[in-house]
């Protein structure tokens, strides 16, 4: 691993009106890599992007983003954070009013002072990067989920991130687009020097792509190592999850009642 | 949609509300009767304003020359004090009258000015001494029943 | 019953304090928006283009309404004044109605339902479809962005368009009482001139309007903001906004005529 992590997280506890959201999070992202961070649904992995993303602050704990701690920027810090930093969000969140050309201009229109006629080159390099070159008069509501996606990636990269999010990147799109976008958050990486994570529960198509993985499992970390390590864990509760299981430690059963009680069997009644 | 077309249309917009405020203005308001706004004030005071309000007319030979801008009543002397704000292009002399007057049967009340022969010409400030109330419908007829029944009484005497 | 009341007790508290939180939010809502107002006079395309959606789209339904409404001023009004035989007053009456009442007041509650509704649903969706979370990723700040230019096309807006709805029903009044009906025209346009006052009667036509307009683009933007991120959150977003930006109109309308008018 690289000398020094890109992004580093101490102890981070977040809660939510008292609800305990994540509890001693530890993590530590080097440069250049490509790291998963999976778990069931619910497990707090979005919460811990929204926390490096400065959305939200750790109630205990602390952010490192490229040397600096998030929880004592201030909004401007922040902003000047996130220009470094590109999302894909789950459904790609386009913006519906602006044309293809428009939602990859967008960032570079906002931050930056450049002519048109660069702005012109810079989108169509960044759209020929994920095959889209053509589309670029299209508007959102012509594309398909994957097209979409596509974009939204383009979008994202659109100022050259240090840092790449993916929140739930495969998320309802068909096995070829899945496939499509899992190679270029790959090659993006790669080619870009960018350093990526991605939140995701579709174990197989992350384990392809990851350099790293961290498991959480309700708002802790339970494991985490390189994709063969998580393959071969055999932890029970990385296991259910890697190999898909309907049982295991993650039960199918909601809390409930003994059965033939629900069923008013037991004699008496129940309630 | 063009951004040519998009401007063309906000423009068509917001020059069609400009206009249409202006047409309220001076078509529908009475922004073209008005003159240049440079006014002086001056009062008089009145027995009885009947039913004169701010905002009325004061007319010079049928003419508009100014308006009522307050009404107030004075204790001291139990009468109206009105002040009235005249067009600075319009000079009036000191012994002026000053009368309300009703446009119409039923009309509106406005103040009527009558210029007098004196040199001085009214300043801002001052007050009008020349002044005639409003003609009480009321008391017209009362006064009219009261001549009526004294002429009745006149005549059986003879 | 004390175990049945308590609750219901609670809950009348919980819902006023509900209602509180939500207004200082949306107090706070607003300080913002006029806080971050600096890019929308910067970059006035931003404010053009929502002139656009906010105004020249609602314009035929306003010309439409204000055209229908001064014709029925001018047929109500006739069949009135006729009894009193002043036929001749018809012009103020249509005139006077308009510009201090009917104009500012219909075309605020047309605007709330065309544009209103428009702006509340689609900031409801930008917020559903995380396009609001994306831009706050791009270090672009939404208030400043999305929500205050909105704002201002709908404070531009609204004046202009209660402006073309009166001059328009003045039309349909005149249309149908000197056109159709008969009434001199020289008197209806002398008596509306003699009896409306450009600063008493039109401008406080236009100061309610701009009341109106900032009022509703308020309650629209806010509760598209505010909106849960689901599609029953964005729906139910939009009826609250037309409901109650009415109310709000109606009872702005009558604070503000209480204050204008006193001394009539």
């Amino acid at each position: 691993m690289a000398s020094e992590p890109l992004i580093e997280i101490k102890d981070v506890n977040f809660a939510y009106a008292e609800r305990p959201i994540l509890t001693g999070i530890n993590m530590s992202i080097p440069r250049g890599k490509v790291v998963a961070l999976m778990g069931i649904s619910g497990s707090g992995k979005t919460t811990l992007l929204r926390l490096m993303g400065g959305v939200m602050k750790p109630t205990t704990g602390e952010v490192w983003i490229n040397g600096e701690c998030t929880s004592k920027l201030d909004t401007q810090g922040i902003y000047r954070m996130r220009r470094r930093m590109g999302m894909l969000f789950q459904f790609g969140a386009l913006f519906t009013d602006l044309s293809v050309y428009d939602n990859v201009a967008f960032q570079m229109r906002e931050h930056t002072g450049l002519p048109e006629s660069m702005i012109r080159d810079l989108v169509m390099m960044k759209l020929h990067a994920v095959g889209l070159r053509g589309a670029h008069k299209l508007m959102p509501a012509e594309l398909s989920g994957g097209m979409a996606r596509r974009v939204a990636l383009a979008r994202a990269i659109a100022l050259d991130p240090m840092i790449m999010m993916y929140d739930e990147p495969f998320t309802g799109l068909d096995p070829i687009s899945l496939g499509v976008i899992a190679n270029l958050v790959r090659e993006l990486n790669d080619t870009l020097g960018t350093t990526s994570l991605v939140v995701t529960h579709d174990v197989q198509e992350a384990l392809d792509v990851v350099d790293y993985v961290y498991y959480l499992s309700d708002g802790k970390m339970m494991a985490h190592g390189t994709p063969e390590e998580m393959r071969a864990n055999k932890d029970p509760l990385v296991y259910q999850f890697v190999h898909g299981e309907a049982e295991g430690p993650v039960a199918y059963q909601y809390p409930s009642k003994d059965f033939s009680d629900d069923l008013r069997l037991g004699g008496r009644r129940a309630a | 949609m063009g951004r040519s077309m998009l401007d063309l249309w906000v423009g068509i917009f917001v020059v069609a509300g400009m206009a249409a405020l202006v047409i309220l203005a001076f078509k529908v308001g009475n922004m073209s009767s008005m003159g240049s706004g440079e006014t002086y004030e001056i009062s008089a005071n009145f027995d009885n304003i009947g039913g004169l309000k701010p905002r009325a007319p004061i007319k010079s030979a049928g003419v508009v020359v100014g308006r009522v801008t307050s009404i107030e009543f004075n204790n001291e002397r139990f009468t109206a004090k009105v002040k009235m704000a005249v067009e600075k292009n319009f000079k009036f002399p000191k012994d002026t009258t000053a009368s309300i007057l009703t446009s119409g049967l039923l009309g509106e009340q406005y103040i009527g000015l009558e210029g007098g022969g004196d040199d001085q010409m009214l300043k801002s400030g001052d007050s009008i001494r020349l002044t005639q109330s409003a003609v009480v419908l009321e008391k017209l007829i009362s006064q009219f029943l009261f001549d009526k029944a004294a002429e009745g009484g006149d005549a059986k005497k003879k | 019953m004390p175990h049945r009341t308590l609750p219901s007790i609670r809950s009348i508290g919980a819902n006023a304090i509900d209602i509180v939180l939500r207004l200082g939010y949306a107090a706070r809502f607003i300080g913002l928006t006029i806080a971050h107002s600096g890019t929308s006079f910067a970059r006035p395309r931003l404010i053009i283009r929502e002139l656009y959606y906010t105004g020249v789209l609602s314009l035929i339904i306003i010309l439409v309404s204000g055209l229908f409404v001064g014709m029925v001023l001018g047929l109500q009004g006739y069949q009135t004044l006729t009894t009193y035989g002043s036929e001749s007053a018809l012009g103020v009456l249509v005139a006077l109605s308009l510009v201090r009442e009917l104009g500012p007041v219909v075309s605020a509650l047309l605007f709330a339902s065309r544009a209103g509704s428009a702006m509340t649903a689609e900031i409801g969706l930008m917020k559903a479809t995380e396009q609001l979370s994306a831009m706050e990723m791009m270090a672009v700040d939404p208030i400043a962005r999305v929500v205050a230019p909105r704002f201002w096309a709908g404070v531009i807006s609204m004046p202009l368009l209660a402006a073309m709805f009166s001059a328009m029903g003045v039309f349909g009044g005149y249309v149908i009482g000197v056109v159709l009906i008969g009434v001199d025209e020289g008197s209806f346009w002398s008596q509306m001139q003699g009896a409306v006052d450009v600063r008493e009667d039109i401008v406080n036509g236009v100061i309610k309007s701009f009341v109106f307009g900032v009022a509703v683009t308020w309650i629209a933007l806010f509760e598209g903001y505010d909106a849960p991120p689901t599609a029953e959150g964005v729906s139910g977003a939009t009826t609250r906004t037309v409901v109650t930006s009415s109310l709000a109109i109606l009872g702005l309308d009558f604070i503000l005529t209480s204050f204008m008018f006193r001394g009539m």
